[in-house]
């Protein structure tokens, strides 16, 4: 075996025989979900070692959060997961949050878990979309776009801006929900169940779906544990853990839902586990929104500038692509001393080269597909 | 945790702490490694998942801070080790959890931490011939390099 694409070129340049053949995916690949560069080294059509190159995207956020002023911090984890911006925002105002020892008001908690349950809904009906189109299939790409939008709609309305929304503020939000929050949610409730409901039937049970996806990159509990695997993935191996329900934070230890969990831990029980995952956050939105008091969302601490005391903070959320970990070191200024994010995607991915070992390369795809990577949280 | 924790980790001599709310133990770097592979195997602690790895460059040391989590004891533990800033290297835990490979490519990238027995150390965010390590509070702001 080559160790690598120079050796490679200058084992054939030499004169010698061809070993096995180098193939390169990305980083600009439409199946690559961002810029991330694949190197399969193969045999046929048989996947024989792979190896995966992150950073591209590599900002430095980390380091830069270390120059940024607490709050000014939030605009910086709006572009980690930039799929679901309003779950990135949450987990590091809630670290904060649990530094400074500030309570929040209980509208705020609320709105909170409305607005980042809906992320979760538009961030998997993106999944479920960009899954279809990875497995060959265009429709369900422009279902779940339609969905997705609505819910983009109702996001701009709220915060202003489709993406990037920084709305979420330390100890509450930036400024009250639209008069019209109420009415907004009971329109767009229906619809987009209907738009979940349609993702999975025009999907899940696709014969040639079932046929691309079941039993493909499968990996058991144990291994999955030992990746690090969280959300989603970890759950499709039959492991029943959900940062909400094991520990709940915010105020989810009142709403009633279930986790669903896979048998196989393959593809398809990941984009089961995932697509059930929306029926539930349909499910907290409604009771949430039942449940939301009146009264204050903003933050006691208005606009003023923030000095936590000294001290160490590790915050878990519950990401729509897994377990979200913000590491908070705080030397008593206006600055964090240190940000470590410990993004879900980045141990997903770590475990790519394990799943294409020995598969196809036309599985390749599907693969990588099911774990749901956003490279802005994957090298930061 | 803690409690347990110290009773199953007590030949390593831990210093017990707390991370915020979290259990913390403090460890001698050089035995990071083993002291890992018992809180990972040891029934009581069952800590099967690495679930962050993070440097901290306090500049006159680094620390290194293992979350560590258990599905079944429902529980974190915390683990710091620190290194000096002149020799900064410590044991690597690739063979004790799987998801370390990553983390501890990304601290070497990032803060030039050596992990000893680590099985591929390349560059894994930077790119390759990147000069320092802009993790580190030294390394400026705005400061870039022509690629």
């Amino acid at each position: 075996m080559c160790p690598n694409m120079v050796e490679t070129h200058a084992n054939l340049a030499a004169g010698g025989q061809p070993v096995e053949m180098l193939l390169n995916m990305g980083p600009q690949h439409p199946s690559t979900h961002g810029v991330f560069r694949l190197v399969l080294w193969i045999d046929g059509e048989k996947i024989v070692r792979a190896e995966p190159h992150i950073g591209y995207l590599h900002r430095g956020s980390e380091k830069l959060c270390e120059g940024e002023q607490y709050h000014q911090v939030i605009t910086l984890f709006d572009r980690l997961d930039y799929v679901a911006n309003f779950n990135n925002e949450w987990a590091y105002c809630r670290a904060v949050e649990k530094l400074m020892g500030l309570a929040v008001p209980e509208r705020a908690e609320y709105a909170r878990v409305i607005l980042g349950e809906l992320n979760r809904i538009a961030s998997h009906l993106l999944y479920v979309g960009t899954m279809g189109l990875d497995a060959g299939a265009m429709t369900p790409s422009m279902f779940c776009f339609r969905g997705r939008e609505r819910v983009q709609a109702l996001f701009e309305a709220v915060s202003g801006a489709r993406m990037m929304h920084n709305y979420f503020r330390i100890g509450g939000l930036k400024e009250e929900l639209p008069e019209n929050f109420r009415q907004l949610m009971s329109g767009l409730l229906p619809l987009l169940k209907k738009d979940v409901e349609e993702s999975d039937k025009i999907l899940t049970f696709n014969e040639i779906f079932l046929a691309r996806l079941k039993g493909v990159g499968a990996i058991g509990a144990p291994e999955a544990v030992d990746f690090g695997f969280t959300g989603p993935c970890l759950r499709a191996c039959g492991v029943e853990y959900d940062c909400r329900r094991a520990q709940p934070y915010s105020v989810y230890d009142r709403f009633e839902f279930e986790v669903p969990v896979g048998l196989d831990g393959d593809c398809w029980d990941r984009h089961w586990v995932r697509v059930q995952e929306m029926y539930q956050s349909l499910r907290i939105i409604e009771q949430a929104l039942a449940q939301m008091p009146e009264g204050p969302v903003t933050s006691p601490l208005g606009r003023r500038l923030i000095r936590p005391p000294k001290g160490e903070v590790y915050v878990r959320a519950e990401n729509p692509r897994g377990e979200l970990g913000v590491y908070l070191v705080s030397d008593g200024t206006d600055k964090p001393y240190r940000v470590k994010v410990r993004p879900p995607s980045f141990c997903n991915l770590s475990a790519i080269q394990r799943l294409l070992q020995n598969s196809w390369i036309a599985d390749s795809v599907v693969i990588l597909g099911s774990l749901d990577i956003v490279l802005g949280e994957v090298d930061r | 945790m803690l409690a347990r924790a110290q009773t199953v980790l007590a030949d390593f001599h831990p210093q017990p702490g707390a991370l915020g709310d979290l259990p913390q133990l403090t460890v001698n770097a050089a035995s990071i490694a083993k002291v890992c592979l018992r809180a990972r195997n040891d029934p009581r602690l069952d800590l099967k998942m690495l679930h962050c790895l993070a440097a901290v460059d306090y500049k006159d040391h680094f620390q290194v801070v293992y979350f560590l989590h258990s599905l079944t004891q429902e529980g974190t533990l915390a683990i710091k080790a620190d290194v000096p800033a002149a020799t900064p290297s410590l044991p690597s835990v690739t063979s004790v959890w799987a998801a370390a490979d990553w983390y501890e490519r990304e601290a070497h990238d990032l803060f030039g931490i050596g992990f000893d027995g680590h099985p591929n150390m390349s560059p894994l965010l930077l790119y390759e011939g990147f000069e320092g390590y802009p993790g580190r509070k030294e390394f400026p702001f705005n400061d870039y390099q022509e690629f």
